[in-house]
């Protein structure tokens, strides 16, 4: 008998709050026939369609790793034949047994996230130190002693190659599993192809005579959804066989850490943004359009928040929070809750010293907008000031707004592995590429190179903050007037 | 210009005065000084007896704002925020949890600092402007394509990343350079080559595009189109006409950041082990020395300010359009 | 006539033959052909996106790279300069041929003393050296009437008054004795007393050089006043050329002749009459206090209102004239409100008997009457708010100030009835403002306007920014609807050629004060003001005959 209880953390919440504005945002997008046209402009470029296709992977598996489960197994044991078949009870009998099923044995009590549960067999291989990728015995030598006496020896690993008959090499059993993987990749994007086809001759059907639409580089999508798939379902299949790319000190492996980090890497760029957008909105706007002594008060609080160095402000806030949370225990029950917290600060802690930006930008775009000759019109139809924000500047704010929302992603996904090796990252037990960058730094010093921890957080950061940068350049290309 | 220079810090003050309200308000109202006292002792087997002494020692037994015990004017004077705050303006930084005057400390270290960070600066800036204003005159072609395909990387890839691969390419395994050290004095350039390289390489992306866009906005404007008009060749155009103006939005960006050069960087100076303000603070921090830190804020929001300051001097230079009044 | 024989010996100076430019498919100036010969002036003369500026910028090789010149020849005393590389145009550029240009304001490197923009050319193309050059731009200088010329040498752009940058660029322009001088449009950004001198200048040189100047413009008044020769270009083709006699007596094309009817101003001979005042100002004042130092004390006001008394009737229009920081623009945003005034009164009449005084009102208490008093503005592309489709900007005022019907269905019928009203299609409702012309634009803003019944409209310079053409038609539908609805207009503007056109009463501003008012054929053919006198006797002959001006 196991029972699920769905553990809600903080920055879960948020981030499924910060899902619901998403879609609310997509909604008005398709409400407005302006704002249309901007986003089909957008992804008719190659290289947004790709990076954005790339982007929303990121997301996903992020989403899927914020759903958290805890399975609890329960010491009674109900006898199956007291129960009637078909009522309640039963139903939840055999759903208990079903969730039961999920989860390993040795995995019950743990917070488990929707992204855990496919990846259970990551957690539990769990090697006794290094092994390089594909490897089949661990990096060092260790001291065995057996009837040979004592030996110097390449100790085999516990999970990697089991499969692996006699005179099998790892090449070949590699070459033979993409393969298949190939097929299955294929198989699985020609299904999407399919059903997108579909619906794209119905809507050609429906479609009004004369509209002409510019056409989406649909052929790109498909080649970046192939590779993306391919890539995915490759490092999760031979993930059932190898350490695809290896393990760190404690044995444990390196390709379920580096996709365990998105979401750390995820929350802290969209998150961040959550928290600093409203302030910034808000003073940026006030200051711009009501001037006088507001302005004065707005300028002197970032002024003042920009003079201190960023990296100081947020060591010293984050070396405070550390000290408080140290001294209230009471305030979590859990070490993940722990964590958690701690990271939900961080993103505080990163929206507040981050506003400053945004808010000067918006203050002069402010300023401007409320002298163009459209604001004045709406004053003399008697609009008052905040019918006038929210008609007439918020809107054409919005752009600079989001230019500056998907500029910020990617710099702030590279600061947590930069706040991370300070110290003043998220926390040490919180899977991030941060975190693996600074634990693998002195596996560099080390002979042989333990090389691998480190590349895979690198490359798993550099293809989200690649894909992110290139996203964000046609996004300010299309929405900024002054670009072109 | 000198009566000026002066009003300009006056209205530092307040800034000043906001600085030292956020750094008392993290460092003794969200931790207090019980807080601190217990995390300095252990938190285990502590008296009050103990904090009080702890507290006492250090003058932090004091009210935060208003001491209702003093008389007269001391009953503001006399509070921990007053007492913190002159120590801060007489940049008294006290000592440091193992016993250092903070003061001397900074002194020593701010020059390996600006070893470092002086030529990653100046390195930076000259080639920066020179490869935008390279592909502004080559604007539109692969070459131009190929440069701003390989600035979007090299703003792509973690600047950790540079610093590891280059210590282990160039010292590791080629041998090229030390590995990290610092030594004052001309034989220390040596161990500056590398941080200073990687610094200026780790740049290069977002320089480029930030001043590729600024030479473009500039080549658009209608003085530009006079110059062409006069018989102007490209590269008098840029070199004459469009990269004096392009300087002004330059220098407000750069000019502000020379006075913080002081400061250092956490990241290189812990890498390559130099002695400067940089691994001061990140040491501070991983030892959780809150002195050190808070000093370290103080002294980098004045150079701030300083840097303004020099904005502002610097564009009366730059731009006959402003005037100082 | 011996002048005209002796020309068909010399060669052109200039000559254009089937010059096609085209970006993508779309062709913008399509096979034009004409010669400038040697001390001619040959206006080009044409609406926006007529392609006139294109085809100067191609003389000079100077067109934006996406755009292509398919095919003819442009030669410069018998040299095709297609055939040059770009090294040997760039010599000849400044030195063969010169261009000034509309904006002198932005046109100058603000960063650069003049001296040494003018002393560049020299350098280039003359190879002079430092002390010969700056010789040589104080003779140029004090030649274009630049006065203290070896003081302003050292000065820098943003020191010198509009006119005087214009000048600075002329001197530019004639530093190495060109052949050729491009104007382009070089006196529209300035006011009319300053494009009299400027255009003065020009013709004094051209005298004294020899010069051939290819004179870009739309303004038939100044076609009239310099050209010698003049060709029409409309949407890309050169429809008409002729010399000036001819052109004006016996304009053939019926573009040119349209042209010609809308830039004359026709004398309505409006009833003035003795209407009921609808709007009185009295001794209206607005300053604005110049601050300064570290208290930001208030060390002396701007006077940009300074005591006006102004009377508008029901039903007629008050043309408000001046020159460029006149104060005339903040007289109509003291009376809507929008600044508020220093002292004086703002009243508005409902009948003879029963008034407000409007800007003593608190923001609450003026709602009631902000559907009386409406605006237009200058500026077609910032009156109308880019992300609002044109229902929404007009329906904006029906919601807000409660007037006419209050249900979705009822505010459509009317929209509908209000953009047919002003000359566009009930199906425009849907769409953004970025999809008309300037003209239409300039229509939505006064749909907008009437959407709540107004018994005023300010009309901040509506024209300015328009075409001669659509300007004709604005002012049109301006008429029809006083006409029809009895609404009374406060028409801002600094062109005197549309003031009888639209205006019973007429006052001229100067510096925040009105220095003459009255009825419009009194004023303009009997002017009594010596500011007023210098205000007609600037503008060009075309309009001053128009308006037969003593």
């Amino acid at each position: 008998m196991t029972d699920v209880s769905i553990v809600m953390l903080w920055t879960d919440i948020l981030l499924w709050i910060l899902l619901v504005v998403f879609i609310f945002g997509i909604r008005s997008i398709r409400r407005s026939e302006q704002a249309r046209k901007q986003w089909r402009k957008i992804f008719q470029s190659k290289i947004a369609m790709a990076a954005g296709l790339i982007l929303s992977t990121y997301f996903a598996l992020a989403m899927l790793d914020s759903v958290h489960f805890r399975f609890i197994e329960q010491t009674t044991s109900v006898d199956h034949s007291a129960v009637e078949p078909w009522s309640l009870q039963a139903l939840q009998q055999d759903f208990a047994e079903f969730t039961g099923n999920l989860v390993h044995d040795e995995l019950h009590g743990k917070t488990l996230s929707l992204l855990d549960l496919g990846m259970q067999h990551l957690i539990l291989s769990t090697e006794r130190t290094y092994s390089a990728p594909f490897a089949l015995t661990e990096y060092s030598t260790s001291i065995v002693y057996n009837e040979e006496g004592v030996q110097q020896q390449y100790k085999l690993l516990k999970y990697a190659g089991q499969h692996l008959q006699d005179g099998d090499t790892i090449s070949a059993d590699v070459f033979l599993q993409t393969l298949y993987v190939f097929v299955f990749s294929l198989f699985t994007t020609l299904v999407f192809w399919l059903v997108h086809g579909y619906f794209r001759i119905k809507a050609f059907i429906f479609r009004r005579a004369g509209q002409k639409l510019e056409p989406l580089p649909w052929k790109t999508f498909y080649l970046t959804l192939f590779m993306l798939i391919f890539a995915l379902s490759w490092l999760y299949h031979l993930s059932n066989f190898y350490h695809v790319l290896g393990t760190d000190k404690v044995g444990q492996d390196v390709l379920y850490q580096s996709i365990k980090a998105i979401r750390t890497g995820v929350m802290i760029g969209l998150l961040t943004t959550l928290v600093m957008l409203p302030l910034a909105l808000f003073l940026g706007i006030s200051a711009g359009y009501f001037k006088g002594l507001v302005d004065d008060v707005i300028q002197y609080l970032y002024t003042t928040l920009n003079s201190i160095p960023g990296v100081l402000l947020i060591a010293a806030a984050v070396l405070v929070m550390q000290s408080i949370l140290n001294t209230h225990n009471d305030w979590f029950g859990s070490t993940e809750e722990r964590a958690d917290l701690r990271l939900l600060f961080l993103i505080l802690i990163l929206g507040i010293t981050s506003w400053t930006g945004l808010c000067r930008l918006l203050r002069a775009e402010t300023l401007k907008i409320s002298q163009v000759e459209y604001v004045s019109a709406a004053k003399a139809f008697g609009l008052g000031g905040f019918s006038i924000i929210r008609r007439h500047i918020m809107p054409n704010l919005m752009h600079l707004v989001l230019i500056a929302l998907v500029l910020d992603f990617s710099g702030l996904v590279l600061a947590e592995a930069v706040l991370s090796y300070v110290g003043v990252g998220v926390d040490p037990t919180t899977p991030s590429w941060g975190n693996m960058i600074n634990q693998a730094r002195l596996e560099m010093a080390r002979e042989p190179m333990v090389w691998w921890s480190l590349l895979s957080a690198f490359g798993f950061m550099f293809i989200l903050v690649l894909a992110a940068n290139l996203f964000s350049d046609r996004v300010q290309w299309v929405l900024d007037p002054r670009a072109h | 210009m000198f009566a000026y220079i002066i009003r300009r810090l006056f209205y530092a003050i307040p800034i000043l005065i906001g600085v030292n309200f956020i750094t008392f308000a993290l460092f003794f109202m969200v931790n207090t000084p019980e807080d601190m006292a217990r995390a300095q002792l252990g938190a285990k087997q502590t008296t009050p007896e103990m904090i009080a002494a702890w507290k006492q020692e250090r003058g932090y037994d004091k009210p935060l704002f208003f001491n209702t015990q003093a008389n007269a004017e001391n009953k503001v004077i006399d509070t921990l925020f007053v007492q913190e705050s002159i120590k801060l303006f007489k940049f008294d930084f006290g000592q440091s949890d193992s016993g250092r005057q903070i003061s001397a400390d900074i002194y020593e270290r701010m020059w390996p600092s600006l070893a470092i960070a002086l030529p990653t600066f100046i390195i930076g800036l000259v080639t920066t402007i020179a490869i935008a204003l390279l592909i502004v005159l080559f604007r539109g072609s692969p070459l131009d394509t190929a440069t701003m395909i390989l600035a979007v990387t090299i703003m792509s890839i973690s600047g950790l990343f540079y610093i590891i691969a280059g210590q282990v390419l160039f010292s590791k395994i080629w041998h090229w350079v030390p590995i990290s050290g610092y030594q004052p004095g001309l034989e220390g350039v040596k161990f500056l080559i590398l941080p200073v390289f990687i610094g200026v390489f780790a740049g290069l992306g977002t320089g480029i595009r930030w001043y590729r866009s600024i030479f473009l906005e500039e080549m658009n404007k209608d003085y530009v189109r006079t110059a062409r008009a006069k018989g102007l060749n490209d590269l008098s155009v840029l070199n004459g006409h469009v990269l004096r103006n392009g300087m002004l939005p330059i220098l407000t960006g750069v000019v502000v950041v020379i006075p913080t050069l002081f400061m250092g960087s956490l990241i290189m100076e812990s890498f390559f082990g130099i002695p400067g303000l940089g691994s001061y603070t990140i040491d501070a921090i991983n030892a959780q020395d809150f002195s050190i830190v808070k000093a370290m804020v103080f002294i980098g929001s004045v150079l701030y300010i300083i840097g303004l300051v020099l904005t502002d001097i610097s564009y009366t230079i730059f731009d006959p359009r402003v005037k100082l009044s | 006539m011996s002048k005209l024989l002796q020309r068909n010996y010399e060669y052109p100076v200039l000559s254009l033959l089937n010059l096609s430019i085209q970006v993508g498919e779309q062709t913008l100036v399509d096979k034009v052909t004409f010669d400038i010969h040697k001390g001619e002036i040959f206006a080009l003369v044409g609406e926006s996106g007529s392609g006139k500026s294109l085809t100067s910028l191609a003389i000079m090789r100077l067109l934006p790279q996406a755009l292509q010149i398919t095919q003819g020849s442009i030669e410069l005393q018998q040299q095709n300069l297609f055939d040059l590389t770009e090294a040997q145009m760039q010599g000849l550029r400044g030195k063969k041929v010169a261009m000034i240009f509309q904006e002198p304001m932005t046109s100058l490197n603000p960063v650069m003393t003049v001296g040494n923009q003018v002393a560049e050319v020299l350098r280039l193309h003359l190879g002079l050296k430092s002390k010969a050059a700056k010789q040589k731009v104080i003779e140029l200088f004090n030649e274009v009437g630049i006065p203290e010329a070896d003081q302003r040498i050292n000065w820098y752009p943003h020191q010198l008054s509009g006119g005087q940058k214009q000048r600075v660029m002329i001197a530019m322009a004639l530093a190495c004795e060109p052949d050729l001088l491009i104007a382009d449009e070089p006196t529209t950004a300035l006011d009319v007393t300053i494009q009299a001198q400027v255009l003065q200048l020009l013709k004094k040189i051209r005298d004294r050089r020899q010069l051939s100047i290819l004179f870009i413009t739309h303004d038939m008044g100044v076609v009239n006043e310099m050209a010698d020769t003049i060709a029409v270009m409309k949407q890309g083709k050169l429809v008409e050329l002729a010399h000036k006699e001819l052109f004006f007596a016996n304009p053939r094309h019926s573009y040119t002749q349209k042209l010609l009817a809308d830039a004359v101003p026709k004398m309505q001979d409006k009833q003035a009459g003795s209407g009921e005042p609808l709007l009185s100002l009295k001794d209206l004042k607005v300053h604005f206090p110049i601050k300064k130092g570290i208290l930001q004390r208030t060390v002396g006001h701007v006077k940009a209102v300074d005591g006006v008394d102004l009377e508008i009737p029901k039903g007629q229009t008050l043309a408000l004239v001046g020159e460029s920081g006149s104060g005339k623009s903040t007289i109509g945003q003291a009376i809507l409100n929008l600044v508020r005034s220093t002292g004086g009164e703002v009243e508005f009449f409902h009948s003879a008997d029963d008034s407000v005084t409007m800007n003593k009102l608190s923001d609450r208490a003026m709602r009631p009457l902000r559907r009386k008093v409406q605006v237009i503005f200058q500026d077609p592309f910032s009156a109308l708010n880019p992300r609002m489709t044109i229902s929404e900007i007009i329906r904006e005022g029906m919601n807000s100030l409660q007037v006419g019907p209050q249900t979705r269905e009822g505010q459509n019928k009317r929209i509908e009835e209000l953009l047919v009203k002003v000359g566009l299609l009930p199906e425009h409702m849907q769409r953004y403002p970025h999809e008309f012309s300037g003209g239409q634009r300039q229509r939505i803003g006064i749909a907008r306007a009437l959407a709540v019944e107004p018994e005023l409209i300010i009309c901040d310079e509506p024209t300015s920014a328009l075409d001669v053409s659509v300007r004709a038609q604005v002012l049109n539908l301006l008429h029809e609807l006083q006409i029809q609805y009895g609404i009374s207009y406060l028409f801002i503007t600094h062109d005197l050629s549309i003031v009888p056109t639209i205006a019973h009463r007429v006052a001229v501003m100067q510096e925040g004060k009105i220095v003459e008012q009255g009825e419009v054929e009194q004023v303009m053919r009997n002017p009594q003001n010596e500011y007023t006198q210098s205000l007609l006797a600037s503008a060009p002959e075309l309009v001053r005959k128009a308006l037969k001006v003593a």
